[in-house]
C-alpha cells in the first residue's frame, strides 16, 4: 500500500465559462477504516483561489499552514492576494525543498485570477506543475475521476451544468474507490 | 515559550527535514509514491544556419496520462533552449534555476549567455547529486562561437553531437535521425526530420504521445513552434453529449458573495450611508 | 555458474480493455485492438473478441499468450459439447464452463481478465464479468483491462445497474437501445484511450441481436 492511500482522498478541479469548480471527498481513513466523515480537503486561501490537498491528511494540514502563512507574508508585504498562477509556483517551490523526503501530497488549486479567467492545476508530491484547460484530478480516485472526467466534460459549460457534471464524476468515482467516499464537498465560484 | 522559533521563508536548497519520517514510514511497509514522469521523446539537431529542438507534449504517471499538453522545451536564455525528460518536477526545476544563474551572469557580465555555460552549469547540479536529479536533457542554442547541441544525462555526463535524441522514445527517434540525418540541412528540412523523429516517438512509444513542439534557434532569432503538429485528435464524440439520469442530491447550499464591491446593484437597493 | 534467470516471469501484460453491454434484445461486447509490453506497441492490429458459440462471445485483456489458450481450450471444449449434445452451448452455459476452466489453474492462474457477453436462451442480452481465478457475476455491464478503471465509473453513471441484493430480483439489463449503447461504448473508450497508455489504435465493436452477429471498428489514438 502506497502512502498515498493510507487515508484516501479523490479530488476534482473543473473549468467553465468564467467559472471553476474544485471538489472533494469528506472521507478520512486509516487504510480500510473510516475514521472521520467530514474532513475538509479544500481550503480557501482567499476570496478567488482555493486548493485541495489529497494524500496524507497530516501533511495536507502542515503544508495548508505554510501555505497560510506564507499568503499572509506575501499579503503583508504586497498589500493584495496572490494571483494563482504566483501561488502555484509558491507551492511548487514549497514542495521541491523536499525533492528528497517529500510531503505526501498532491495538491490540486483552482482559482480566477484577472478578468475572471478561470486557473486549474496539479502537482505531484514534489511540485511538478501540470496545468490544463479543461480538468485535472488527484488522490486515490483520480483514475476513476480521469475517466469520469474525460467522458463528462463538455468546454464552456455555465456554472449550474458544470456543478453537476463535477459532482456527478465525482460520485461516479467514490462508488468505485474503497478508499475515498461519504459524500463531497463542491466548491464553485 | 520565550524561544519559540519563527519560521521564515527558507534561502534555498533542499531541505532533508522529513526523511527520517518518512524512512519511518517506508519501514512501516507504506510504499513510497511514483512521481510525475515525463516518459519522453526529446530531440535535437544541427543545421545549416542554427539548432532545432524537437518534443512530444504526453507526461505520465504510471500507465496513466497525467497531462495531454505538457511543454518539455524550457527556456534558458533568449538564445539557448533544452528539452526535458525524466521526472518532471527535476527538470523543471533544474532549468528554472540554471536559467536564472544565466541571466545574472549576463547582468554581471553585459553579454549573451554561452550554450557551454549553460551546460556546465547543469551538468555541476546534476553530478552533485549522483544521479538522484533524474532530468536527462538535449539542451542547444547558438552563441559567438555558432550553434551547439549537447545531451545531458542525470548522472552529470555530457555528449556533444550533431543530432541527439533522449527519453523512451530515443530509440525510436534515433532511427528516424540514423537513416534520414545529414550535414547542413535546411531550415523546412530540419524541422521536417524533427517532426518525423518526435512522431516516430509518439506512435510506436507509448511513454511519448500527443503533440510535436519544435523550437528552431538561429543567429539572433527563436521560433517556438509550441504544438507544430496535432496528429492525436480525440477520435470520437457523442453527438448528443452526456446527460445524467439522476441528478446530484445536494444536503447544503452555501452561497457567499465575492468581491463585495462588484456586487452592489446599480440604482438599486444601494445601501444608504 | 551462477543462476542466471532467478527473476523471470511466465506472465507478461499486454495491455488492453474490454467492455461488454447487455440490452433487452441485444448484447454489445467492445475491445481495443491494440497489443502492447512494457511501452512497446506488438501490433494495433490484434482481435482481443473471441466467438466461442453462436450466441456467446468472450473479450479478454491481460496476457495474450494465456488469453489464446483458454480459447482455444474453450472451443475444444465447446465442439465436444456439440458432438455430444447435437447442439450450440448456450451463454449461461458457456459463462459456467469459463468459470470452471479458469478456477481449473486456480494456483497457475490463466493471466486473463475476461468479459462473456452474448444472448440467453429467450433471446436477451446477457454479460458476465471475472477474475483471473473463476469468480463470476452475471451483470448488465462491465468493463475489463487497463482501461477498466477509467471506464467503470462512468458506465455506473449512464447505465446505474440495481443492486443484486434487491428483492424482488431485478432485470439486470440496461434500458438502452442498441444505437444507444454503440454510442456510450464508444464515447467510453474515446475518453480511456485519451489517458489510458495501453488502450488505442482501433475499436472493435461486435454487436449480437436477433439477426446475428455484426462488426463494427471505429479508429481510436494511435499515440
Amino acid at each position: 500500500m502506497s502512502i498515498f492511500e493510507y487515508n484516501g482522498s479523490a479530488l476534482v478541479a473543473m473549468v467553465g465559462k468564467n467559472c471553476f469548480a474544485i471538489g472533494s471527498d469528506r472521507r478520512l481513513g486509516v487504510q480500510l477504516q473510516t475514521i472521520a466523515t467530514d474532513f475538509q480537503r479544500i481550503f480557501q486561501i482567499h476570496d478567488h483561489l482555493f486548493i485541495g490537498l489529497s494524500g496524507l491528511g497530516t501533511d495536507a494540514q502542515t503544508l495548508y499552514q505554510r501555505l497560510v502563512f506564507r499568503h499572509k507574508l506575501y499579503q503583508l508585504r504586497e498589500e493584495r492576494d496572490m494571483k494563482p498562477e504566483t501561488f502555484a509556483n509558491l507551492v511548487s517551490a514549497i514542495l521541491y525543498e523536499k525533492r528528497f523526503g517529500p510531503y505526501f501530497c498532491q495538491p490540486v488549486i483552482a482559482g480566477l485570477g484577472d478578468d475572471n479567467k478561470p486557473f486549474i492545476c496539479t502537482m505531484d508530491s514534489i511540485g511538478a506543475k501540470e496545468l490544463a484547460k479543461d480538468f485535472v484530478v488527484a488522490g486515490t480516485a483520480s483514475e476513476s475521476l480521469y475517466g469520469a472526467c474525460e467522458s463528462m466534460y463538455k468546454p464552456d459549460m455555465e456554472p449550474e451544468e458544470l456543478f453537476e457534471t463535477v459532482s456527478q464524476a465525482l460520485q461516479a468515482s467514490l462508488d468505485r474507490d474503497c478508499l475515498s467516499g461519504w459524500g463531497g464537498h463542491v466548491y464553485l465560484v | 515559550m520565550t524561544n519559540a522559533k519563527f519560521e521564515a521563508p527558507p534561502k534555498g536548497g533542499f531541505s532533508f527535514d522529513l526523511c527520517k519520517r518518512n524512512e519511518m514510514l517506508l519501514n512501516k511497509g507504506l510504499k513510497a509514491p511514483g512521481f510525475l514522469k515525463t516518459g519522453t521523446t526529446i530531440v535535437g539537431l544541427i543545421f545549416q544556419d542554427g539548432v532545432i529542438l524537437g518534443a512530444d507534449t504526453r507526461a505520465t504517471e504510471g500507465p496513466i496520462v497525467a497531462d495531454k499538453n505538457c511543454e518539455k522545451i524550457h527556456y534558458m536564455a533568449p538564445n539557448i533552449y533544452c528539452c526535458g525528460a525524466g521526472t518532471a518536477a527535476d527538470t523543471e526545476a533544474v532549468t528554472d534555476m540554471v536559467s536564472s544563474q544565466l541571466k545574472l551572469h549576463r547582468y554581471h557580465t553585459g553579454r549573451e549567455s554561452r550554450v557551454v555555460t549553460s551546460l556546465t552549469l547543469l551538468k555541476t547540479h546534476l553530478f552533485r547529486y549522483q544521479g538522484y536529479v533524474s532530468a536527462a536533457l538535449v539542451l542547444g542554442g547558438v552563441d559567438i562561437t555558432g550553434p551547439h547541441l549537447h545531451t545531458i544525462y542525470p548522472h552529470g555526463s555530457t555528449d556533444t553531437l550533431p543530432f541527439a535524441t533522449m527519453g523512451s522514445g530515443s530509440l525510436a527517434a534515433m532511427s528516424v535521425f540514423e537513416s534520414k540525418f545529414r550535414e547542413g540541412l535546411s531550415k523546412e528540412e530540419g524541422i521536417k526530420l524533427v517532426c518525423e523523429a518526435i512522431s516516430s516517438g509518439i506512435f510506436n512509444d507509448l511513454g511519448s504521445g500527443s503533440n510535436v513542439d519544435v523550437c528552431v534557434i538561429t543567429k539572433g532569432n527563436v521560433e517556438y513552434l509550441r504544438n507544430h503538429v496535432e496528429p492525436n485528435p480525440r477520435t470520437y464524440t457523442s453527438a448528443k453529449g452526456c446527460t445524467f439520469t439522476k441528478p446530484t442530491e445536494v444536503l447544503s447550499t452555501k452561497v457567499s458573495l465575492r468581491e463585495k464591491k462588484a456586487e452592489v446593484n446599480e440604482g438599486g437597493d444601494a445601501m444608504e450611508e | 555458474m551462477t543462476k542466471q534467470q532467478a527473476n523471470w516471469s511466465p506472465y507478461d501484460f499486454n495491455g488492453g480493455t474490454c467492455v461488454a453491454v447487455a440490452g433487452a434484445d441485444y448484447c454489445v461486447i467492445a475491445a481495443d485492438t491494440r497489443m502492447s509490453t512494457g511501452y512497446n506497441i506488438l501490433t494495433r492490429d490484434y482481435s482481443k473478441i473471441c466467438k466461442l458459440a453462436e450466441k456467446s462471445l468472450l473479450a479478454s485483456s491481460g496476457f495474450q499468450a494465456d488469453v489464446r489458450a483458454l480459447q482455444k481450450h474453450l472451443e475444444a471444449r465447446h465442439l465436444i459439447y456439440q458432438h455430444q449434445h447435437n447442439k450450440q452451448m448456450s451463454c449461461p452455459a458457456m459463462a459456467q464452463l469459463l468459470s470452471n476452466t479458469l478456477y481449473y489453474k486456480r494456483f497457475f492462474p490463466y493471466y486473463a481478465f475476461n468479459v462473456l457477453g452474448g444472448l440467453d436462451t429467450e433471446g436477451k442480452g446477457c454479460v458476465f464479468t471475472y477474475d483471473a481465478v473463476g469468480s463470476y457475476e452475471k451483470v448488465g455491464y462491465s468493463a475489463q483491462g487497463s482501461g477498466a478503471k477509467l471506464i467503470t465509473p462512468f458506465l455506473d453513471n449512464q447505465l446505474k445497474s440495481p443492486s443484486p441484493l434487491l428483492l424482488p430480483v431485478q432485470d439486470a439489463v440496461t434500458p438502452l437501445s442498441e444505437a444507444e449503447a454503440i454510442d456510450l461504448v464508444k464515447t467510453a473508450f474515446a475518453s480511456a484511450t485519451e489517458r489510458d497508455i495501453y488502450t488505442g489504435d482501433n475499436l472493435e465493436i461486435v454487436v449480437l441481436n436477433k439477426e446475428g452477429l455484426r462488426r463494427d471498428y471505429m479508429d481510436l489514438r494511435k499515440d
